[in-house]
């Protein structure tokens, strides 16, 4: 038995353009964890979680889903794995209660009689109930979203798979979600979210993989991941000019001043020497702060700062 | 609420609960042709032959001469409104309808993103196969009895039944000329099977389930064009299409084979080719829609 929900070694998709989307990944989520998957739009986050489900064979690589080697064990793991791939997708003329009533009826493993329990508790938890017997045609997209997360939760998981699940959801919706997917968490779930709101990952993850050009850059917990950033000193004061003579002077770098706000990497300088230090150099100090572990800044560092997506 | 709350696990499930599942699937993929407005107006176009046939022969009797087959003994019998219609749905019809489900079979969950869906639930590829092609032979068979059946009824109501005068010339008493319709319906039914087989194997090659569609339509043409051209005379038995209206050797007396027998073989040879065609190639393909 393995502590890992998800592992992979060397995991590789090059298509028959010969573009490789996903490059010799090692995923290593433990159980129970709710791990943030980041990367910019093409970065490989989807092509990478159809081949963790077995839609798409690796090029090279293998990998394992709640233990059991996969694509061989796909029948006894795949039913304790609820998914959202890509976003939502079901048969737009059926009502979204038809559409969680087939998915239910496809898996040759739940037991018939307790379906209509087991889909109002799943529509229930989305809060979809009384849009149930709409067609889906007709559902918005948050809507939509909000089936494609009750379809992954017909029955108890293991391990959820989800690829932007708040994706078009309103902020009240993307709270719910949030809640219920630290609920599923605490339940005993392993969690797999692949997003890339910064913000999402510092409310509820607790590891982070972080993916570029289809490889995967960053994996780690998420406060071990925080303290790699390098801490910064930041000073509020009506004299820049002298803050920042003093800073560079002390053995900061990267010293920058936007207004009376200035800032620099600490290099291991301690807050009080500085702070000292400004006071003996007669820099008035109106306010200070150590800037410690911002994960926009080091999710920049690791996939460029360019706005195009990854090619 | 924790997780556990919602339903037992799957491992608890009694092994009678089990046996039934699979059944529960293919009445959701019935459920999935039948439950279509598409499908339903496209069963109201079928039915709108049979019904012109009888209404315009009722109205005007055919006197003789040249007519399409079996018009002219529609008034002495009404079954053969039933054989009339079959005769002139059979090569453009019944194979739209047949290849707009089967085209879609496939490629139309690919193209709405749900295979990827029913796979990760999981749906067994070989299982997804053979509950589709099911699909394809509950509706192909159902189509071409609602043909015949409207046309049976209609025909008796307008022209009365009574003893059926086969292509021989003899005369059958009227339950066995009925059983010779339900043999005829039959052989119908296989026939379209076959074209539907090969439209699932074109399913299995796209995401464009319109593409498949027409694909297979374009296949049961061509068969038909080649078929008449006296140089592909080599080939022609191997056509699909080319032993689709030997039915009429069902309303000899005696009942001829020569016709129905390598046409029957060759729809069975068709369905099991390109129905394990479909499933080789679906089961090996990436899932990238």
């Amino acid at each position: 038995m393995t502590d890992l929900a998800i592992s992979s070694s060397g995991l590789t998709k090059r298509f028959r353009s010969g573009q490789v989307a996903v490059n010799a990944i090692d995923l290593a989520v433990p159980t129970g964890a709710v791990y943030g998957f980041l990367g910019p739009n093409g970065s490989g986050k989807t092509t990478t979680i159809r081949l963790l489900l077995g839609l798409i064979r690796p090029t090279a690589g293998d990998h394992s889903l709640l233990g059991g080697p996969m694509p061989r064990e796909a029948a006894q793991v795949l039913p304790r794995v609820g998914a959202i791939v890509e976003g939502p997708a079901f048969h737009p003329y059926l009502s979204g209660l038809d559409n969680l009533r087939r998915l239910d009826a496809a898996d040759r493993t739940v037991d018939a009689r307790t379906a209509s329990a087991r889909i109002g508790a799943a529509l229930d938890r989305v809060g979809l109930r009384a849009a149930a017997d709409k067609r889906y045609h007709h559902y918005s997209l948050g809507m939509r979203q909000r089936l494609a997360i009750a379809a992954a939760l017909l029955r108890p998981r293991d391990l959820l798979l989800l690829d932007e699940p708040t994706n078009g959801l309103d902020p009240q919706g993307t709270r719910e979600v949030r809640a219920l997917l630290l609920e599923l968490a605490q339940a005993g779930s392993t969690v797999l979210l692949s997003t890339h709101l910064l913000s999402e990952v510092e409310q509820i993850c607790t590891h982070v993989g972080v993916m570029h050009l289809g490889r995967l850059v960053a994996q780690a917990p998420l406060p071990e991941l925080r303290a790699r950033t390098a801490p910064r000193g930041a000073v509020r004061t009506p004299d820049p000019d002298g803050a920042t003579r003093v800073m560079t002077g002390l053995g900061l770098t990267e010293v920058a001043a936007v207004g009376d706000l200035v800032t620099g990497v600490l290099n291991g300088v301690v807050p009080e020497t500085l702070v000292a230090a400004l006071v003996h150099g007669d820099v008035p100090v109106r306010g200070f702060e150590v800037l410690a572990g911002n994960l926009e800044e080091m999710f920049v560092e690791l996939t460029g700062e360019g706005f195009d997506v990854s090619g | 609420m924790s997780a556990a709350e919602v339903a037992p696990a799957g491992q608890g499930v009694p092994a009678q609960a089990r046996r039934q599942v699979p059944a529960r699937f293919f009445r959701s993929e019935l459920l999935l042709i039948f439950g279509r407005r598409r499908n339903w107006v496209g069963g109201l176009i079928l039915i709108s032959v049979p019904v012109i046939l009888a209404i315009a022969v009722r109205a005007s009797p055919p006197s003789g001469g040249e007519s399409a087959p079996f018009l002219d003994r529609i008034t002495g019998n009404g079954l053969f409104v039933a054989l009339a219609a079959l005769v002139l749905e059979m090569p453009l019809f019944l194979p739209i309808a047949v290849a707009a489900i089967a085209g879609d079979s496939l490629a139309g969950e690919a193209n709405l993103g749900t295979l990827r869906y029913l796979l990760a639930v999981p749906v067994d590829r070989a299982r997804l196969v053979l509950v589709k092609l099911g699909g394809i032979v509950v509706f192909t068979v159902a189509a071409t009895f609602l043909v015949a059946g409207v046309g049976a009824l209609l025909g008796l109501a307008l022209f009365g039944g009574g003893p059926l005068v086969t292509l021989s010339g003899s005369t059958v008493p009227f339950g066995e000329g009925a059983g010779r319709l339900l043999l005829i319906c039959g052989y119908v039914a296989l026939c379209m099977v076959a074209l539907g087989a090969i439209g699932l194997f074109i399913s299995s090659l796209t995401e464009q389930p319109i593409a498949a569609t027409t694909a297979t339509l374009i296949v049961a043409l061509a068969s038909q064009i080649m078929d008449q051209i006296p140089q592909l005379s080599a080939i022609g038995p191997y056509l699909p299409t080319h032993h689709w209206l030997a039915f009429g050797d069902l309303l000899r007396d005696p009942i001829g084979y020569d016709g129905v027998r390598p046409g029957a073989a060759s729809a069975l040879v068709y369905l099991a080719v390109f129905g394990t065609a479909a499933w080789a190639r679906f089961a090996g393909r990436d899932v990238g829609s």
